[in-house]
């Protein structure tokens, strides 16, 4: 698979890739992801001129006008070290859909180059548990937490129990389960706008669980899902929040983060 | 444009009935197949191997159908080659013509639906009765199928215990399992036994022996196999596998993912006819209908793999809210929106390929492997290229949208300049309680259910910017 891990410890640097939604709507995520990986002495880069993976065009089947942007990607991070990611459909779209591109194009030097980019990606919760391994970064967050696991991150980066993992060492966060955790929440991008009935149809029956669950934070490693989530509870006046996993882990003793 | 699927489903999502029915018998199938699957320690084995024999068959189809065709002809059977629908449905009437009868009975078969069989046999005066449970409901109803293997899964017990009190006209009725599954039985008894012919579809054609196969739980299946006289069977041409052998593996992956049975309790096999037993005559049409146009499609073939387990159906969260009919075609759900638009060359069924939210799960079951979310997205590429062809495509919403979406995320400082953009544009929609509750246009699909959280002042790059300045 990826890279071989760090040595443990060691600081490394990481090349962050904010996706585009998280940079424009969900900033504190960044900040988020950025605290965790400066807490734990590594040190974290942002270049500006990074933008989309591409993702929204390729799937909504804009797979043509998706090739240049595929390719800004890779301009941008040809020569990091590590790739941090708080968002595992872009992951997903990166490690599933680059290959095609690129076998599309017949272009051998992209292949190439997305060949030597793949091993360097990493989703964020995935790069903490299998690349930095960590599990646990120290944080405190005293709240009842359920976690909703999104349809890439299950099944197509199969995280598994890595972001659990992460969130049971959490000082005072107690972990409640999620019905039908396997289960899309209708979000699927432009799926929402395109089917809104269904989408919203199926955004309530995940309410329900997520009611049932008795939590007070619902999280995630994917905005996206997040947003929608959040989009059915703040309609409806429910008070349950929604906060991506690296806002979680971002939470100290001292009050920071909060 | 692709209407069809959107409309077809906000229908049927007030349908709350049709909802608890759906969502009850999937979440039983699904837990049954969970089961079936889970206890089978080399089920990854198994997927790999139907997914393997079936492409195998795909790249090499012209070879295995001749042979059926001649195995099948050297056993006693008659082979027909069909077009399309049209041409099967007319080879099927002349048999039955040729030989004055009017009333046939049938086996489930979602390849006589996909072709229209029973309406084109009606209105030649034919009347093609339905044997299988579900499809007797169905037809009984004057109903569409909802699922390939439960075709109705959409309607509850009680649902049709008053259709059969009306249409079989009976006094009285129980609604157990038991009562219902009494009355068909009586009511199609009278018709196994007077039926001089029998339709049926495949699950198998065997192209070294010649033989057919057939899955069933019922039995019906069974005795319209063997009761009437001629017996005709109508066959995709892409259900072909090449060996006796095969078997081994579909006949554990398909009721395992059909039903969550080990075995299906009738498993039929036939080769040709046979002197004292079984029909005298036995015709089998290969249907193309479509078929060897998905066949060119190098990237879709895929879906020509399908086994119609309706494993997919019964995973797929958009399935459950809707059911079948809301695809409006015989094949709904996952397989459905892919197998469906392409049958049809992408003239109709367009809006199915956006009918989901490429959640994964249907590939996760699919006992042959096909990649549907991948399927889905070549699809609408296909169709966003065929659009961008036409005036109004090219200047639709989406594709504009799209088009200037792509020019901003072409640089680092574009995307800067339209988040300020849109910071200021979103302004007039920030309600008072500080979050957006109604946007225009195509974005009103979204706020017709959720609020949105307006864009923040500072975007990440900003605050990065700002963070750095602050270091150095």
């Amino acid at each position: 698979m990826g890279i071989p891990p760090a040595a443990k410890g060691l600081p490394v640097r990481i090349s962050l890739f904010i996706a585009c939604y998280n940079d424009t709507l969900f900033p504190e995520t960044g900040k988020a992801v950025v605290r965790v990986l400066e807490r734990l002495g590594h040190t974290v880069d942002f270049n500006p001129a990074q933008t989309c993976c591409g993702q929204m065009h390729w799937n909504t089947g804009y797979t043509r006008e998706a090739v240049p942007i595929v390719r800004h990607f890779l301009e941008v991070y040809r020569d990091v070290e590590a790739i941090c990611i708080p968002s595992s459909s872009c992951v997903a779209m990166i490690r599933d859909h680059y290959p095609k591109a690129a076998e599309e194009s017949g272009d051998v030097r992209f292949a190439r180059e997305v060949e030597s980019l793949l091993p360097r990606v990493f989703e964020f919760s995935e790069l903490l548990v299998h690349h930095l391994r960590v599990d646990d970064v120290g944080a405190v967050f005293p709240h009842k937490v359920t976690y909703h696991a999104s349809c890439h991150s299950l099944r197509s980066l199969h995280l598994g129990d890595v972001p659990l993992r992460l969130l049971r060492n959490v000082r005072g966060l107690e972990l409640l389960p999620l019905d039908d955790i396997d289960r899309c929440c209708g979000f699927g991008g432009t799926f929402a706008i395109r089917n809104a009935d269904v989408s919203s149809a199926m955004l309530a029956e995940k309410i329900r669980s997520v009611l049932n669950s008795g939590a007070e934070v619902c999280t995630a490693v994917d905005n996206s899902c997040l947003m929608h989530l959040f989009g059915g509870l703040h309609r409806q006046r429910l008070p349950v929040r929604t906060a991506h996993l690296a806002e979680i882990l971002a939470c100290t003793a001292d009050g920071a983060g909060q | 444009m692709t209407a069809g699927f959107p409309e077809a489903a906000r229908e049927l999502l007030r349908d709350t009935q049709l909802r608890r029915n759906v969502e009850h018998a999937t979440d039983v199938i699904r837990r049954r197949r969970d089961q079936a699957a889970g206890e089978r320690e080399d089920w990854p084995q198994l997927r790999e191997a139907g997914s393997a024999i079936r492409s195998h068959v795909l790249e090499n189809l012209d070879t295995y159908l001749l042979q059926f065709e001649q195995a099948c002809s050297a056993a006693g059977g008659q082979v027909h080659w069909a077009r399309d629908a049209e041409e099967a449905n007319r080879i099927v009437l002349e048999i039955l013509t040729r030989r004055q009868i009017r009333e046939v009975i049938k086996i489930k078969s979602m390849t006589t639906e996909e072709i229209g069989l029973n309406a084109a046999l009606g209105s030649h005066g034919i009347s093609a009765i339905e044997t299988d449970l579900a499809e007797l409901i169905v037809q009984l109803g004057h109903d569409a199928p909802s699922h390939i293997v439960v075709p109705a899964l959409h309607k509850n017990r009680q649902q049709i215990r008053e259709l059969f009190l009306r249409e079989m006209h009976l006094d009285h009725l129980g609604d157990t399992a038991e009562d219902l599954t009494a009355a068909a039985r009586t009511w199609l008894r009278r018709h196994f036994l007077n039926a001089r012919a029998a339709i049926s579809g495949a699950n198998f054609l065997i192209a070294e022996t010649g033989g057919v196969v057939i899955v069933e739980s019922e039995g019906n299946g069974r005795m319209c196999l063997t009761l009437p006289q001629l017996l005709i069977t109508v066959a995709g041409i892409e259900k072909a596998i090449p060996r006796f052998q095969d078997l081994e593996v579909f006949l554990q992956t398909l009721p395992r993912s059909a039903t969550g049975e080990r075995m299906n309790p009738y498993n039929s096999l036939w080769t040709g006819t046979t002197a004292a037993d079984g029909p005298r005559e036995f015709h089998v049409i290969l249907l193309d209908n479509g078929r060897s146009r998905i066949l060119g499609d190098r990237e879709a073939r895929q879906t020509l793999r399908c086994i119609r387990c309706g494993a997919c159906q019964n995973v797929c969260p958009v399935y459950r809210q809707t059911g079948g009919h809301a695809y409006r075609s015989v094949y709904g759900g996952p397989i459905g929106a892919i197998l469906t638009p392409q049958l049809h060359n992408l003239e109709r069924g367009a809006s199915l390929p956006y009918a989901s939210s490429l959640c994964g799960a249907c590939y996760e079951v699919c006992p042959v492997k096909i990649d549907i979310p991948e399927v889905l997205i070549h699809l609408r590429s296909r169709i966003v290229q065929r659009e961008q062809h036409t005036f109004a495509g090219a200047l639709g919403v989406w594709n504009l949208g799209m088009q200037a979406a792509a020019r901003v995320f072409a640089s680092g400082e574009r995307m800067e300049t339209a988040q300020k953009l849109s910071r200021k544009a979103q302004r007039p929609f920030v309600a008072r309680s500080g979050s957006i509750e109604s946007l225009p246009f195509l974005l009103s699909g979204w706020t017709q259910s959720r609020d949105l959280a307006p864009i923040p002042q500072e975007s990440f790059r900003a605050w990065w910017a700002r963070r750095d300045k602050g270091k150095s």
